[in-house]
């Protein structure tokens, strides 16, 4: 199981002390975050893009190229991509030149995007999100696959034998997950590729999530990359933690009364209980998490956000550290328990390596057709189950 | 025995309310035209002003709270829907316009419903016309053609009937419940199973055309 930090990305005013961050303190936050990640022993850092200001993530790829450099061990990813309004061709080479510069420590999350007028600023109509989202995708898990791209759709400039540049690492693309809340289309897609479905779970009630999840584990199972418990899925989630839970309240409370999404609204006391916020001691963030198993399963990759409302540089380092210290150890080992063998991890580019290898000797022997999801069907299946895949 | 479920909406805010009333009176007229058609009806009625804070942290948040999803459950899977409001500034009340602002613009589509308001006087009658009738309009709900405004003065209107000089409160009740009261009784609303994971005919997650099978083999 995976565990790490996603980042909105946003530079808030700190309501305590009035303070704005610069875009570049802010910027140089994020970076720091980044590699304190690695430092507290978490595996994963995502960063989001957005396009208007007060967030200052538009270039993920430049972000996390920096990052790749200044850490050894971490993957570096996305929440999310915006797979409707970015031109497929440049998210394909920007994220396999990420692999190289990365050594294959890459994925990414593609989203949708919730700011309306980003459409048009790109050119893009948000109407047409969902048929952008699978069109868009589409074309882009051909440049990773295929050489030569002869395309035409309705979204993008037609292409004849285009090779997008550089080709993936080790011939193998980075693994996709497809980020939504609320639209069954994003989960029937990411379930009818065999890729990833992440629920940012931060804003929704824990039976929403569940039913959503659901939803993909099935039809994960439909398209026969596996059983329903072996389909891949990652969750959002949001904490803030003192040794002692009621410190906890206090000093998160100015944040979350005048933070930009839900401030002003309900309590924290019912916004938590609604919600997977988790506002409280290490061991009370322990209990809560492990609680989303009860309702997804057994999954595969838990993303937290950390900085955000405006939380100082300082503080989220502190949480880091409480999370790296007292949480994610005893989560590693608590969900290892009673999961069954025959649940993936969440794949990396190791797995997808070894799988590809794995099909293409299926294919020297028998001169089969193998199905393009091969890849990441093999990866995620269980040691000694489903070869042939297709 | 057939039965029906009818929802009441009622924005009204004082207690006792006359927005209350008259949503109780529709109610009532609509039931007893359901019962000589031989349909038993269960009404759930909703003081919006009890679900104010968690209506506008669903419009904060993006969510429902646990109660007020329950509630908007009720409303929306009822065979009719009977929906008043006090007329605030020319308009329907912000809480009535802000409770229709949060369900999901699909969940009202197809369901009969009857709208009404109430104002000092009669002078604000037209909103019904010009606020509440296009907003139910545009959620693809079928609102009857009768819509009953209740002024202060009507409170002490006779008895009317159809055949009266002038057509009263209780007489422009009595006309909209039967209009309501045929679209509640063949209405099958409240025995759908709604399937919140339903895809759009023909969809296709790769993006082109009518789906197939598997993903394309190459």
């Amino acid at each position: 199981m995976q565990f790490g930090i996603f980042t909105v990305g946003d530079s808030t005013t700190d309501p305590t002390t009035g303070d704005t961050p610069t875009e570049n303190a802010r910027i140089k936050a994020m970076l720091t975050i980044a590699q304190k990640v690695e430092e507290v022993g978490l595996d994963v850092f995502a960063t989001g893009e957005h396009h208007n200001p007060p967030f200052v993530p538009s270039s993920p790829t430049t972000m996390l190229g920096y990052i790749a450099a200044k850490t050894q061990r971490i993957i570096l990813s996305t929440a999310t991509t915006l797979i409707t309004t970015s031109d497929p061709v440049k998210i394909a080479e920007d994220f396999a030149m990420l692999q190289h510069v990365a050594d294959g420590r890459v994925d990414l999350t593609l989203g949708r995007g919730n700011t309306g007028p980003v459409y048009p600023w790109f050119g893009k109509d948000i109407r047409e999100g969902i048929p952008l989202a699978l069109e868009n995708y589409a074309l882009l898990r051909r440049l990773w696959r295929e050489d030569f791209v002869d395309w035409e759709g309705q979204f993008r400039t037609p292409l004849q034998g285009f090779q997008s540049t550089p080709r993936p690492l080790d011939g193998v693309p980075p693994f996709v997950w497809h980020g939504s809340i609320r639209s069954p289309e994003i989960a029937e897609q990411a379930a009818y590729y065999g890729d990833g479905f992440f629920s940012n779970h931060i804003f929704w009630p824990a039976s929403h999530t569940a039913k959503m999840v659901q939803f993909y584990r099935q039809r994960f199972e439909h398209y026969g990359h596996g059983t329903a418990a072996q389909a891949i899925v990652g969750l959002g989630g949001q904490v803030f933690m003192s040794k002692n839970s009621q410190d906890a309240k206090r000093r998160f409370r100015p944040y979350f009364d005048n933070a930009p999404v839900y401030g002003n609204g309900p309590s924290m006391e019912d916004f938590t209980s609604q919600t997977p916020l988790t506002v409280g001691s290490p061991q009370e963030v322990i209990d809560r998490t492990l609680g989303f198993r009860d309702y997804v399963g057994d999954y595969q990759r838990q993303l937290w956000l950390m900085d955000h409302a405006g939380l100082p540089l300082k503080t989220v380092l502190e949480q880091l550290d409480l999370l790296g210290e007292e949480v994610v150890p005893v989560l590693r080992k608590e969900f290892a328990k009673n999961r069954p063998a025959d649940v993936p991890e969440a794949p990396t580019h190791e797995s997808l390596v070894i799988a590809a290898a794995g099909a293409t000797r299926v294919t020297d022997a028998t001169t089969a057709v193998i199905h393009e999801d091969l890849d990441t069907a093999a990866a995620i299946a269980p040691a000694g189950a489903g070869k042939t895949g297709a | 025995m057939a039965e029906r479920t009818l929802a009441v909406v009622s924005a009204g805010l004082s207690q006792p309310s006359s927005t209350r009333l008259l949503a109780d009176k529709l109610a009532t007229a609509t039931v007893v035209r359901l019962r000589d058609e031989g349909v038993t009806t269960r009404v759930v009625t909703f003081e919006l002003r009890d679900y104010a804070q968690d209506v506008m942290n669903n419009m904060l948040t993006g969510f429902a709270s646990p109660r007020l999803e329950t509630m908007i459950e009720a409303v929306t899977t009822a065979d009719g829907l009977i929906a008043v409001t006090p007329i605030f500034t020319t308009s329907f009340s912000g809480l009535f316009k802000s409770f229709f602002d949060v369900i999901d613009n699909r969940s009202l589509t197809d369901q009969p419903v009857l709208i009404g308001a109430t104002a000092g006087t009669a002078r604000h009658s037209l909103a019904l016309d010009y606020a509440l009738r296009p907003m139910f309009t545009y959620l693809h709900a079928v609102v009857v053609p009768t819509s009953v405004f209740a002024a202060s003065e009507d409170w002490g209107s006779g008895a009317g009937g159809l055949d009266s000089r002038l057509a009263t409160l209780p007489a422009r009740i009595e006309r909209a419940a039967g209009e309501l009261a045929a679209l509640v009784a063949s209405s099958d609303r409240s025995t759908r199973v709604p399937d919140p994971f339903e895809l759009p005919a023909g969809f296709n997650p790769s993006g082109f055309g009518p789906s197939g099978g598997p993903p394309a083999r190459q």
